[in-house]
């Protein structure tokens, strides 16, 4: 299996979707999974930034540029539009205020790719509605006192920040079970969802 | 030729006046060095081990004086995160030292020795000299420069002003410029050797007595600066030294005392006290923003080389915020950085202390 199969389908579609020779900045990166992709099979410079300091020194000891910092405040540091794409996935629910990470995504990068987890998903929506408890689902496992998720969002709230923000959609994807969904009824259907902005 | 396992100590005194940071320029400058590992042909395989304050070109191999194991010898070998087997590591002692390369104990033109005649030197001064070794030893481009403390200000040095002689650099526990606290520090350690008055304006050469008294305080109070407050509560906590009970007097009642006192005595064995006082000269100089128009950005805008920067999480020394000045920088010119503060418990030695996270890093930066 190559290492582009092993991805997340959230970041395989993002994979994808960098052109050959950009420079990429990966918000929350992890391990470097991603930006090992893009470096190695797509010529990207890839850049990254994660807050935890065991998953930097993977993504450092497999020779990947990764800088140890909060996304929250250390967006900051770069300049204004210092590359082609940046990449936040399955972070912005955890980010303390999502709207001005949106902002720092694309002050920094010209365009940005982000991935959330949709919470209007249909077994969100049942385990509410039915159960009376937060969700914990196959894509969201975690207990409400424990998750990292602090700000849950929906495909349409998203939509109509972007909206209001002006930012603009170039594309987006959506996904169900690791498999890609059409364009009906995603805020019902997807688990999660990619948009590719630009402002 | 040298194999993975034996390392070759030489000298090398150059043939060219060494200009200075200061407008003066020293000649016949000796520079003493060890290497580690074959050079390969392509002469392409060679990283620079810059060394620290007191530290050494005995990187990997017995100290000559202490006979202890060189100072980095649990991260340069055979097989170890710095690979002898495929890598030339190079390590030369600072010009302004005393293990061998030319210092204010060495003889001047007029056979005596310089003592205070030395001229205050630089890190940049430093770095000049090695790079002169460098153009000896015919390598034009290194794979890359590694040091800590005052070992990664030479190899912050080394890039901002030999743009395009390495393709790495890794900078560990330091900062790109020393802050009002460093320089305090470094203060209170020279006016201990110069208030020693066995020190004589500098020229104890040959006399019979040296300042180790105050090169000994000296060290003490820089040593606690090596360290962490945790790591010394647990090393020594509030324990006497062969004692029940406290002397009422001042003897050296607790264990820490009788640990710095054994640091500082030791430490007169194998350094010279005018080479401790030019040092930590060139570290309080020492402000790479200030070299290149004031922005630290632009000390790095001829770089082409991918940098490694880390700090520790209990270093109050160089602490963690240095290491992101130069982080900001390097991404304000988009050089690729990487950056890892790593957890451990000894303070600003941890660079020289078994911190397996380290061994990862380094290793992983330099394949």
């Amino acid at each position: 299996m190559s290492a582009r199969a092993a991805l997340r389908p959230d970041l395989a579609v993002i994979a994808d979707h960098v052109p050959v020779g950009a420079s990429v900045l990966d918000v929350g990166c992890g391990d470097g999974a991603l930006m090992a992709v893009l470096q190695g099979e797509r010529g990207v410079d890839a850049r990254g930034m994660e807050i935890d300091p065991g998953e930097v020194e993977k993504a450092v000891s497999r020779g990947l540029s990764v800088v140890q910092g909060d996304a929250d405040k250390d967006l900051a540091d770069y300049p204004d539009g210092a590359f082609d794409f940046a990449i936040l996935s399955q972070t912005l629910q955890t980010a303390a205020r999502p709207d001005l990470m949106l902002d720092e995504l694309l002050r920094v990068g010209r365009r940005a790719f982000v991935s959330f987890p949709n919470f209007a998903h249909w077994r969100m929506r049942g385990s509410l509605l039915f159960k009376g408890r937060m969700p914990v689902t196959r894509h969201l496992p975690v207990s409400w006192f424990e998750t990292e998720n602090i700000h849950h969002v929906t495909v349409k709230d998203f939509s109509e920040l972007l909206a209001a923000k002006g930012v603009k959609v170039e594309r987006c994807w959506f996904f169900s079970g690791g498999r890609e969904l059409g364009g009906f009824a995603p805020n019902l259907r997807a688990e999660y969802a990619v948009f590719q902005l630009s402002r | 030729m040298a194999s993975a396992l034996a390392s070759t100590d030489s000298s090398l005194t150059l043939p060219q006046l060494l200009p200075l940071d200061s407008g003066q320029a020293l000649e016949r400058v000796t520079i003493a060095y060890e290497t580690y590992g074959t050079l390969a042909p392509a002469r392409d395989n060679a990283i620079l081990v810059f060394h620290a304050l007191t530290g050494d070109q005995h990187l990997a191999s017995p100290h000559p004086i202490t006979g202890k194991p060189g100072w980095w010898d649990r991260m340069v070998g055979p097989g170890k995160p710095i690979d002898t087997g495929r890598f030339h590591v190079i390590c030369a002692n600072v010009v302004g030292s005393c293990m061998g390369s030319t210092g204010p104990a060495s003889v001047a033109a007029d056979s005596k020795p310089y003592g205070m005649r030395f001229p205050v030197i630089t890190v940049r001064d430093m770095v000049r000299a090695q790079v002169a070794l460098l153009d000896a030893l015919g390598i034009e481009r290194l794979h890359a420069v590694v040091g800590g403390s005052m070992g990664g200000m030479q190899a912050l040095s080394f890039a901002a002003n030999f743009p395009g002689r390495t393709g790495r650099v890794l900078a560990i526990a330091t900062s790109a410029r020393h802050s009002a606290q460093n320089i305090a520090f470094h203060e209170v350690g020279r006016q201990a050797i110069m208030a020693d008055p066995a020190w004589q304006g500098g020229d104890y050469y040959g006399t019979g007595s040296a300042p180790d008294k105050g090169l000994a305080v000296a060290r003490m109070a820089a040593h606690i600066t090596y360290l962490s407050e945790a790591g010394l509560t647990d090393k020594f906590g509030r324990r006497l030294q062969d004692r029940d009970a406290k002397s009422f007097g001042f003897d050296a009642d607790f264990q820490v005392e009788s640990y710095l006192r054994h640091q500082g005595i030791a430490f007169t064995d194998r350094f010279d006290a005018n080479s401790y006082l030019y040092i930590t000269r060139a570290m309080d100089y020492f402000d790479l923003a200030e070299e290149h128009g004031g922005r630290l950005a632009d000390a790095f805008a001829e770089t082409d080389a991918r940098f490694c920067v880390v700090s520790f999480d209990t270093d109050w020394l160089y602490p963690t915020a240095e290491s992101r000045a130069i982080v900001h920088a390097l991404n304000a010119v988009a050089a690729p950085v990487s950056f890892v503060e790593l957890s451990a418990p000894f303070g600003h030695d941890s660079f020289l202390l078994d911190v397996p996270a380290l061994d990862r890093v380094v290793k992983g930066f330099l394949e």
